[in-house]
């Protein structure tokens, strides 16, 4: 029986699509049997940034709706053989399915994948309720602003009340330079306010932006340092400890061979 | 009223206690206290009896009471010694004296906790969360979101928390905004209070003079 986590974040824009979209991967990479759901209904996403988008045939609501079976709507990913997806249908909108049906068809799909990761709308309505009804953990996505640390509070207290696991902390698009200048919220600072696990960081890298266009996950990359890091966070939800991402470290070819020869 | 009499008598080691029935009016029952005593008149003669009359809820007057031992004094071994009223009950509006409760969590963004009383928090109030009292908030984290203590107008009351970071504090009407107003960066506990119809911040440790209650478990 699989896991079932949704990614979620109250603000729009902070990157759970993209979360979803590497950490499903990074977990296929791993070897793991996964299903990435949409849950954005109306305005998804997913299925552009992994390139799947040419391959939909049928979508959630169309399972919800008993068009087909989930078999059916489910598009296989190019890259590997254990990695799926269930789209979300773009023509309908979110009230179009209920929070029952949704956990009905993530119920359906844990028996099959070791890990099923739902991927959120903005906002905390009927979307939010339909991505979240079906979930056994949650993952908060958060940049390091505080609008989005502000929603991230108002999610978390929302999850609080349903009877799902505490959720876990991912913050995204770090700027090391203007954490340094001390220009941007500190990782011990939302820690201590949001008052959760922190599952890992990520920092703000121009090929997450490059990969979603390409329709390929960053976590292919190996070159970029968001890549590393959803690697990282893969592996901390399979239960390694993995010591978190060092920012400020300069990638330098002579300091990985120093590295690499223990001198570093 | 059939059921239930209006005079109970309870014979106790030092006398007869008259239990008074207070639901009823007050000549019905002296009419039933004299019925009952004359009734019985050939009992109440021998030695002396103390008697203690218990009045239930019902307040009287001293000529009311007066009346009353009118009626003993016909019988001449009855002796009233006392005429008692339960005292009143407290008007839970004002009188009650708020109990301090203690509630563990972390008011997050979106939630509002309201309490009637004093309330201790254990855990954190977050910017967006708001803590609504009618007594005093004490809060042992950070308080970084909204407090309102003595919600109910009552401008004695005070918001007390380890680290002092709202977004806004009320007591009672009056609002004030820091860091526009006043600003915190002190590391050790504070309090706000009302000085003379404003916000104040002063140091935990002030609060003994503010308040001037006796501390009675204090070493000599």
């Amino acid at each position: 029986m699989g896991e079932a986590i949704v990614v979620t974040s109250g603000k729009g824009g902070v990157g759970k699509t993209t979360t979803s979209a590497n950490l499903g991967t990074a977990l296929a990479l791993l070897g793991k049997k996964v299903c990435m759901v949409d849950t954005d209904i109306g305005l998804r996403n997913l299925d552009v940034v992994m390139g799947l988008e040419n391959r939909i045939i049928y979508d959630l609501v169309d399972v919800a709706e008993g068009r087909c079976r989930v078999n059916q709507a489910l598009v296989k990913d190019k890259r590997f053989d254990e990695l799926y997806m269930l789209p979300a249908a773009q023509t309908k909108d979110k009230n179009d399915v209920s929070p029952e049906q949704v956990r009905q068809i993530i119920e359906s799909l844990k028996p099959d994948f070791d890990y099923v990761i739902i991927d959120c709308p903005a906002g905390i309505e009927q979307g939010f309720r339909n991505a979240v009804a079906g979930a056994d953990q949650a993952i908060v996505v958060t940049t390091p602003e505080n609008a989005a640390v502000r929603d991230a509070d108002r999610v978390i207290g929302l999850l609080e009340k349903s009877k799902m696991a505490p959720p876990k902390l991912v913050i995204n698009r770090i700027r090391p330079n203007l954490l340094r200048s001390g220009d941007m919220l500190e990782i011990d600072d939302i820690c201590q306010v949001l008052a959760i696990d922190l599952l890992g960081i990520v920092p703000d890298d121009e090929q997450v932006i490059k990969a979603a266009n390409s329709g390929e996950p960053t976590v292919m990359n190996p070159a970029s340092r968001a890549a590393i890091a959803y690697r990282n966070i893969a592996r901390r939800i399979l239960g390694e400890t993995v010591p978190l991402l060092q920012l400020d470290e300069k990638a330098g070819v002579l300091r990985k061979v120093k590295k690499f020869l223990g001198m570093g | 009223m059939a059921g239930k009499p209006r005079i109970t008598i309870k014979g106790v080691r030092e006398g007869l206690v008259f239990l008074l029935d207070d639901q009823c009016g007050f000549e019905e029952l002296l009419e039933d206290l004299g019925a009952k005593l004359d009734k019985h008149e050939q009992q109440f003669t021998g030695p002396i009896i103390h008697v203690y009359l218990k009045l239930g809820a019902r307040a009287i007057g001293e000529e009311d009471k007066e009346r009353l031992r009118e009626i003993f004094k016909k019988q001449g071994n009855l002796l009233v010694q006392s005429i008692e009223s339960d005292p009143p009950f407290p008007d839970p509006g004002e009188e009650a004296k708020p109990v301090l409760h203690t509630m563990t969590g972390i008011i997050r963004s979106g939630q509002t906790v309201e309490h009637e009383g004093h309330l201790l928090l254990l855990g954190d109030v977050n910017p967006g969360g708001t803590l609504r009292c009618t007594g005093d908030i004490y809060v042992l984290g950070a308080l970084r979101g909204i407090a309102h203590a003595g919600s109910g107008g009552d401008e004695s009351a005070i918001i007390a928390a380890s680290l002092m970071r709202p977004t806004q504090l009320r007591i009672a009407g009056v609002v004030s905004r820091p860091p526009d107003e006043w600003a915190s960066d002190d590391p050790w506990m504070e309090y706000a209070f009302l000085r003379e119809g404003t916000m104040a911040i002063d140091k935990t440790t002030s609060l003994a003079r503010h308040r001037k209650q006796v501390m009675q478990f204090k070493g000599v």
